[in-house]
């Protein structure tokens, strides 16, 4: 369809108010902060700069998680005090259970494989001549959106009969090798892990970027060390590169559990979570948004911030220790 | 120090102040009302309008679960409609409607209209007090227009919220016409007929049947509409009702005989899935291209709504003659023949004059007639003349909506709470093709009822 732009005019009317709204706002911040007194400059400085970010998260992030955890207490229409029996479901209930089992297969297998492939990967290119290329070709994926990647995945593992011309690549390899093509998605437990592969394929460029720079920083005369003393290439991984990056291994981990907690799109893209595939934010959004149960989606959304919960006090602390 | 220079300060102010005197001048012609509204109404092809009103300068927002082709089909019809009485209608389709239109009346953004396919959903929001009843006009047109069982679907504690619009009939069986002359196949008019024609076509090598559930997030409905079609053959009008109320569990004995007798057909290596490989495969093929083996000879029946029709490949002749046709899925007894069907409801969520003035149109028998000249649609409405449908299962379908004597039975799924209607049964159902057995399936879909 052409694009109508007299029909998209009041959209863009909202934009440009939204826009001109903006500079209003930064505008009077900065007028406010240039005129503040000279004495005690910094704090009046820094209280006129927080104040916006400090409403908005208050509006954005701490009414809404008090409210989300008032709902997880009331019933699917919000009416009546139903105590824990929301938790309780979440916990007792089949297929609530296997939803936290396949958060928890995500969380434990991501951030290791996304780690691993990436540092193995950037261990491996590193200092070669085609460096460069092969760095932006892991790269890659990290432009694709998480729905596009599901997109694009559902066709590499598409299924069609024996009879059929294969449109799946994975089936077509099998077909080629003499093999029955297999309904990838559809088999639990193992479409977990072909779900699992998606996000190891987007998120491993960006451990191999971060990883990388790492052991670039490494100093050359410990290197140069470890030689001279003659220690192997596996040795040289394990007692020299890895502890030195050790910060950078342990950011990439928690970026990545942090994210993993979080999934959505790919599993809604590639199987809805039908088949056993369900994870927490997933079925958090069924439960509240499509079936109407606001209680137990309330219920998976705290239960979900307790278990990124430690993970950022973790991070803060480590933040810590570095300084 | 100073965080900006004075020059850059002034800059600043002046653009912030540019850009919002530019807004607010593109906002003020926005709001312009449009000078053809009361003009227009004295023109001749308005007099049909006039009842409506003058609404001249307003806008009426609708949202419905309706898009591309069939949104565009739906503007073009009440376009005279909004011309002559003055207003604009905003119209929203959207593949996410069920769970945006509560996000959208959640955070106090509600559309004016919003079509419901899903009496369930429907009362959800009725219940909460969110929606507007139906205002007297729109009652008696309803009165007037369709059946008490229609009138039913939308009335919540007695409170009527809004007419019907569009409808489905379900209980087809799609086959191709030369396909069966050629076999010299007959059409069955018996369950037991419809068995052994199976039966038969299995012998010669065809699976005889085809089916599809994958449909994004509703993946799994083609199949609660084959236990929801079985169901109110094998267990009466009434307990259905009683089982889409609750009134029978999921997993009671005559639901399980019901969903077992469709499983005969749809888990069947022998059966199914013509042209897309063993049983497992109905799950991953969409349910658009179900039917579709049928033009290429590899399958024989297929079992889907009035509504199939736009699916077919361009160039498919769909007539008694033609390509493909579709027959009633029979039941146990011939003269017993119960229909299942859909349809989405116009409820509002305000009640301006305007948005009444819309309600109203869209119930009276002007809209669907000029509706159904554009394109194939189907309507339940009485004075709507079935000779004007495009194409011959339209017709027939609304012969049989239309008719008196038939009982007609909304699709189940539609009238449940949507965690079951929407959610565990679509869920169970791909679950049970893939391989998971009736008790399971059917225990887990009980369990998920809503307690409150």
């Amino acid at each position: 369809m052409d694009f109508d732009f007299a029909a998209e005019q009041s959209k863009l009317v909202q934009l440009l108010i939204g826009i001109a709204a903006f500079l209003v706002v930064v505008a009077v911040i900065l007028l406010l902060v240039d005129r503040a007194p000279m004495r005690r400059r910094a704090w009046v400085h820094a209280t006129i700069l927080l104040l916006p970010a400090t409403l908005l998260l208050g509006v954005g992030l701490v009414v809404p998680a008090i409210r989300t955890t008032l709902l997880s207490f009331m019933s699917g229409d919000s009416r009546q005090w139903v105590g824990l029996d929301n938790y309780g479901w979440m916990f007792t209930q089949p297929e609530a259970v296997t939803v936290l089992r396949n958060t928890l297969v995500w969380v434990l297998l991501v951030p290791l494989l996304v780690t691993s492939v990436g540092l193995v990967y950037a261990v491996l290119v590193d200092r070669t001549r085609f460096e460069a290329v092969a760095k932006s070709l892991v790269f890659l994926p990290m432009a694709i959106s998480f729905v596009g990647a599901g997109i694009i995945w559902r066709f590499v593992y598409a299924y069609r009969s024996v009879e059929q011309e294969q449109i799946g690549l994975l089936n077509q390899i099998v077909v080629a090798m003499g093999g029955e093509p297999q309904q990838w998605l559809q088999e639990p437990p193992l479409n977990t892990l072909f779900l699992i592969v998606v996000m190891v394929w987007i998120q491993a460029g960006f451990a191999t970027v971060v990883l990388s720079a790492a052991i670039k920083g490494i100093p050359a005369e410990i290197i140069e060390a470890a030689k001279l003393d003659g220690a192997s290439p596996l040795q040289m991984f394990f007692q020299v590169t890895l502890p030195s990056i050790r910060g950078a291994v342990i950011v990439v981990l928690v970026t990545q559990s942090i994210g993993t907690l979080k999934l959505f799109d790919i599993v809604r893209t590639m199987t809805g979570g039908q088949f056993d595939t369900s994870v927490i934010a997933n079925e958090m959004y069924n439960q509240a948004f499509r079936y109407g149960e606001t209680g137990k989606g309330a219920a998976l959304a705290v239960f979900l911030f307790v278990l990124v919960l430690p993970i950022v006090v973790y991070q803060i602390r480590q933040r810590r220790e570095v300084r | 120090m100073s965080l900006l220079s004075r020059p850059h300060r002034v800059a600043l102010a002046a653009g912030t102040i540019g850009l919002a005197l530019v807004a607010s001048a593109c906002a003020s012609t926005e709001t312009t009302p449009s000078a053809g509204g009361g003009s227009a109404s004295a023109a001749p092809e308005c007099a049909a309008f006039t009842q409506y009103g003058n609404h001249a300068g307003k806008t009426v927002s609708i949202y419905s679960s309706i898009r591309d082709a069939e949104a565009d089909l739906f503007q073009e019809a009440w376009k005279p409609f909004a011309t002559c009485t003055g207003m604009k209608i905003a119209y929203e389709g959207s593949g996410e409607f069920e769970a945006q239109i509560q996000v959208r009346a959640d955070g106090g953004n509600p559309p004016d209209i919003a079509f419901f396919p899903q009496p369930g959903l429907l009362e959800r929001f009725a219940k909460a007090g969110k929606l507007k009843p139906a205002s007297a006009e729109v009652k008696k047109l309803a009165d007037e227009g369709w059946s008490a069982d229609w009138a039913k679907y939308s009335t919540v504690d007695g409170v009527f919220y809004g007419a019907p619009l569009g409808a489905s009939v379900k209980s087809f069986v799609w086959y191709s016409p030369g396909m069966f002359k050629e076999k010299g196949w007959a059409v069955p008019k018996t369950w037991d007929e419809l068995m052994t024609l199976t039966n038969t076509i299995a012998g010669t090598g065809i699976k005889p049947w085809c089916a599809g559930l994958e449909s994004g997030d509703a993946t799994g409905w083609p199949a609660t509409d084959w236990i929801e079609d079985i169901l109110l053959r094998e267990i009466g009008p009434e307990g259905y009702d009683d089982w889409v109320s609750h009134k029978i569990p999921f997993n009671d004995p005559k639901i399980v005989s019901a969903v077992d007798k469709v499983g005969a057909i749809l888990k069947d290596e022998k059966f199914v899935n013509g042209g897309y490989g063993p049983v497992k495969s109905i799950v991953s093929t969409a349910f658009q291209e179900g039917g579709v083996p049928i033009t290429e000879g590899k399958c024989a029946l297929h079992r889907q709504a009035s509504f199939y029709a736009n699916f077919w490949p361009e160039g498919t002749k769909v007539a008694e003659d033609g390509d493909v046709f579709a027959f009633y899925l029979p039941g146990n007894d011939p003269a017993n023949k119960p229909v299942l069907g859909a349809g989405e409801f116009v409820a509002a969520f305000a009640d301006r004059p305007e948005v009444q003035a819309v309600q109203a149109y869209l119930a009276g028998a002007e809209f669907p007639a000029t509706r159904m000249k554009l394109a194939t649609y189907v309507t339940a409405r009485k004075g709507v003349d079935p000779a004007n449908a495009q194409n011959p299962i339209d017709k027939l379908s609304m012969e049989m909506l239309q008719d008196p004597s038939t009982v007609f039975r909304f699709d189940g799924s539609d009238l449940m709470p949507a965690a079951v209607g929407a959610g565990t049964f679509w869920k169970g159902m791909t679950d049970w093709i893939n391989g998971k057995d009736t008790k399971t399936v059917l225990d887990y879909i009980e369990a998920s009822w809503p307690k409150s």
